[in-house]
């Protein structure tokens, strides 16, 4: 796609999400949410988020930081409840009660969506409604304190899984979502990055442009589950990519296409070394799990790779 | 804030006004530093609007003229990501004496 996104412009057009907003102090969900919720500024936008960090944080008692109409709804049913508005909307447009072209947007966390939600998420890209669901990763259960989901990667020291004698960390991989949606034979899928804003912006415009079940998965950096600095999120969801931790790629209609090749794949140490999750990884015995998660990388490097070259 | 009834509240406990949260003035958690604005180093990227996670960058005409201390919780991404112009960066943060 040609088209190119002026930051300048873009900053003319209202946030529709406000201030006041209760997520830690540089956290990245508001940043992906906001990045969509502008991506989509061209259209009415119905959005809704399950239980996460994004839902309690944005939506306390009587305080919303939306400004589009959301739904919360709960831990397991984003896809479901988004699914039943779409639904609604197809039947009020046949009886011509409305005639605007409403984009609908789920905006959940990994607890949500590949663990708690997959089911609903899995039902409604099956029975193909018109949607775009948008999941945030930051590899834990960060809102209830910092628990191992499905989404946590290798070695990771979460509450659930914490590092010591017993276990070096989480002891299993993290489940790859991206490619479980793309095998439900959808029109789009892609990963993205908020690093990578040009290329997350116009994942979101292609998407939403496309008619049925669309997903995008985007990394999250969290400062308190990472135990990283508060001011690096932006920099380390960049080293994710950077280091093909975190490929960015989309398929469109079954045909993969690796939307960026980092010039020099750096080393997953780059990534792995700035986080205080990670941490006892970088002791003599727990060398092997840094290598593994190199080669497990490396190997979904070369497999993605091969897809496209497949594909093209 | 005040608190209210369930008599006060809406059918479905829905909440009419959009963006009310904007009520709720985060800029009171800055606990360090706060990130302070060098004009003379700024080319207006528009990276730290783009980038703040609290919606606390102020732009006007595709300008970048300064940042809402009442919602900035100071984690300083938009120092760490400012390009700056010539090694120098636009955004620096400051001590902050409470």
């Amino acid at each position: 796609m040609a088209v190119q996104i002026n930051l300048k412009e873009l900053s003319k057009k209202e946030i529709l999400l406000s201030p006041g907003h209760r997520l830690c102090a540089g956290c990245s969900a508001p940043i992906i949410a906001k990045m969509v919720l502008l991506a989509a500024a061209d259209y009415p936008v119905v959005a809704n988020s399950p239980t996460g960090c994004l839902e309690v944080s944005t939506c306390i008692s009587e305080y919303t930081a939306w400004k589009v109409p959301w739904i919360h709804t709960a831990f397991e049913n984003a896809g479901a409840t988004l699914s039943g508005v779409e639904t609604m909307y197809r039947a009020w447009k046949k009886k011509g009660k409305i005639d605007k072209d409403v984009k609908f947007i789920a905006i959940g966390g990994d607890g949500g969506t590949y663990d708690i939600g997959l089911q609903s998420l899995s039902g409604a890209m099956e029975r193909g409604h018109d949607l775009l669901y948008v999941c945030y990763d930051n590899g834990a259960y960060m809102n209830t304190g910092i628990q191992r989901s499905s989404a946590t990667p290798l070695g990771a020291d979460t509450t659930t899984s914490p590092a010591g004698t017993a276990i070096p960390g989480k002891v299993q991989k993290r489940k790859d979502l991206t490619r479980i949606m793309a095998a439900h034979n959808i029109p789009y899928t892609a990963q993205a990055s908020p690093s990578h804003w040009s290329d997350f912006f116009k994942k979101v415009k292609k998407a939403l442009e496309i008619k049925g079940p669309k997903f995008i998965n985007v990394i999250s950096p969290c400062n308190r589950g990472w135990r990283s600095r508060l001011d690096d999120a932006i920099q380390l969801s960049r080293l994710a990519v950077q280091t093909c931790y975190w490929p960015l790629y989309e398929v469109v209609e079954g045909v993969t296409k690796v939307t960026y090749k980092p010039r020099e794949k750096k080393p997953i140490e780059e990534f792995l070394k700035v986080q205080g999750r990670f941490k006892h990884l970088f002791t003599p015995e727990n060398e092997w799990i840094i290598k593994k998660f190199q080669e497990d990388i490396d190997q979904e490097w070369e497999r993605l790779l091969k897809e496209e070259s497949r594909d093209s | 804030m005040s608190a209210q009834g369930w008599r006060d509240l809406t059918p479905g406990a829905v909440v009419l006004d959009a963006g009310n949260a904007r009520e709720v003035k985060t800029g009171t958690w800055r606990t360090l530093s706060k990130p302070v604005l060098k004009e003379e180093n700024c080319s207006n990227c528009m990276l730290c609007w783009l980038f703040c996670p609290d919606m606390a960058v102020i732009v006007k005409d595709g300008k970048m003229v300064g940042f809402d201390y009442d919602y900035c919780k100071g984690c300083g991404i938009c120092a760490f990501e400012c390009p700056g112009k010539k090694g120098q960066k636009a955004i620096v943060m400051e001590e902050e004496k409470k």
